[in-house]
């Protein structure tokens, strides 16, 4: 079957998840590939989003963070207070899945500004969540597609924590959870090197160039010495995603 | 105490000029109409307090209400940019607007910390980010106990909290179900309060052990506007017009087609007309 770069994105980042996760979902990207893995190799995977419901399993994508799908398909829904506190901050979160407008090669991300701060090229909207997403749960999947203005040498802004300036930044810095350990692109995936903790490749694609990657990265890209390829799609995994985004098109296409 | 009022009364006596309002909405029963009434009624150097300023803040800030915006995340859900939030920011129009920008879970702990009557909030937050840089307000603290570095925000106490709750009896108290965001924290932090529900029912009736309900006496006006949270929605009521989320981008990003749509759909209207939006919207929800 023949399939289009964001659905191996979406697929090869589903993959990462286990069923025995604990996933705090973000819209978009994120939320496609938590509920792919729910609908594939992960039956039991419990997706929490931020607006409060826990273990939800919405047979829809929902457009917005608080959604009633996502609502009445959980097993209960607590307030936000609660959210942050208790089960982001008490530690019950395994992975945190996070995307940004900007990401630099030790994994900090950029959700609130380009340009300087007071005078903004683009306002974008901020951190929401992730500033304590990215350093409360387990281990966090970055998923963003690849491209020059993205992925920089040097943030305009921090709005999340990844590994700081690398080495043992985040441990220096009384983080005790791992941090980003993995980064799910349209051409391929990247792991932090144990030692300097940089964005380092170990999947590529199927289909794409080591010029490719470069040319859509803002810093010189690193390989790890073994390079696998992403195994393409299978059948069943782009039917079920599919599926799912055309069951998404048409519930919020029937709200109009 | 809470009293029954018109929602026009209700904002008319409840919010002052220069007020720091807090609206809040967690996606679920955002108080649209709420926001309709305050720009009709010209409010102006509102400091506008809320989590995720989305659709009702564009709108109050493009109409000029707003000198001040604390926030954590300003975008519209699902679809992207708040183009009037961004037009203040980037360019100032219709006037310059402040901005005072913190994370969700300092958002979250500043209310649960103006409802508990205290100054501040600690919690685990901002580590290795450069909000602090921006934000005077966001201090560290070392745990008296453990030594850990810990984050504090100021506590949230808004003049006036506005909500929009699915229904009241005829005592005045008021319930949620469904997503709660923080509008029972937003409520008890805030010197004031109004809230606009769906309904006014003789008595609750049958409901689960630990509904969440506001009492009367923690509460201020109380004005009924069935359709309320519209384009948002209310759990049981009505369903999220997701279709108006994606449409608003398209009005919102220029200041002409803007203006025409408020002027049309906001300064011409009245806080009945949210009941004949959500018509058609009832029934998918049932």
């Amino acid at each position: 079957m023949n399939y289009k770069p964001n659905e191996m994105m979406t697929i090869a980042a589903a993959r990462a998840l286990r069923n025995s996760d604990v996933t705090f979902v973000g819209i978009g990207m994120p939320s496609a590939a938590a509920n792919l893995a729910r609908l594939t190799h992960a039956p039991d995977i419990t997706l929490i989003y931020e607006s409060g419901t826990l273990a939800t399993k919405p047979t829809v994508l929902p457009l917005s963070i608080g959604d009633g799908e996502l609502c009445e398909t959980a097993l209960t829904t607590v307030s936000v207070p609660e959210m942050f506190r208790y089960w982001l901050q008490g530690g019950r979160i395994t992975v945190g899945f996070l995307g940004g407008a900007q990401i630099d090669k030790y994994a900090n991300l950029n959700t609130t500004v380009v340009g300087p701060y007071d005078k903004p090229k683009v306002r974008l909207p901020g951190g929401g969540g992730a500033p304590e997403i990215a350093t409360s749960c387990g281990e966090i999947f970055i998923i963003m597609a690849q491209g020059k203005r993205s992925f920089v040498e040097k943030l305009d802004f921090v709005t999340s924590l990844g590994y700081g300036e690398g080495g043992d930044h985040r441990e220096r810095l009384g983080v005790k959870t791992k941090g980003p350990t993995k980064l799910v692109t349209d051409l391929c995936v990247f792991e932090p090197d144990p030692v300097t903790k940089e964005m380092t490749v170990t999947s590529i694609h199927p289909g794409v160039t080591r010029e490719q990657i470069q040319d859509a990265t803002g810093w010189t890209v690193k390989y790890a010495d073994e390079v696998a390829e992403t195994p393409a799609p299978t059948e069943k995994e782009l039917t079920v995603l599919r599926e799912l985004h055309a069951r998404t098109a048409r519930a919020h296409g029937e709200a109009a | 105490m809470s009293r029954v009022m018109s929602l026009a009364e209700a904002v008319q006596s409840t919010i002052k000029d220069g007020d720091t309002v807090a609206m809040e909405g967690f996606t679920h029963l955002i108080p649209h109409a709420a926001g309709h009434e305050i720009i009709r009624q010209g409010k102006k150097h509102l400091t506008l307090l809320r989590m995720t300023p989305d659709l009702i803040y564009d709108q109050m800030i493009g109409m000029g209400c707003a000198d001040k915006l604390i926030f954590s995340w300003g975008g519209n859900p699902g679809v992207g940019s708040l183009h009037r939030l961004r037009d203040a920011v980037e360019k100032g129009w219709p006037n310059k607007l402040e901005i005072v920008e913190h994370s969700h879970a300092a958002m979250a702990n500043a209310y649960a910390a103006g409802a508990a009557g205290l100054p501040f909030t600690v919690f685990r937050g901002y580590i290795g980010t450069d909000l602090p840089k921006v934000n005077p307000a966001i201090k560290f603290i070392d745990c008296p106990y453990t030594g850990e570095r810990l984050a504090t925000v100021p506590a949230h106490r808004p003049d006036v909290a506005v909500i929009h709750a699915l229904r009241a009896d005829k005592e005045g108290n008021v319930l949620l179900e469904g997503i709660l965001g923080v509008q029972k924290e937003a409520v008890l932090a805030a010197k004031k309060s109004i809230v606009t529900v769906e309904e006014i029912v003789d008595d609750f009736g049958p409901r689960n052990l630990n509904a969440v309900i506001i009492p009367s006496w923690a509460l201020g006006a109380i004005a009924v506007v069935p359709g309320g949270a519209f384009p948002s929605y209310a759990q049981g009521y009505y369903k999220r017009f997701n279709a108006f989320y994606k449409q608003w981008d398209g009005i919102a990003r220029e200041r002409d087609t803007f203006l025409a749509w408020m002027k049309e759909n906001v300064l011409n209207k009245t806080p009945e007309d949210f009941a004949r939006h959500v018509e058609g919207l009832r029934t998918a929800a049932e």
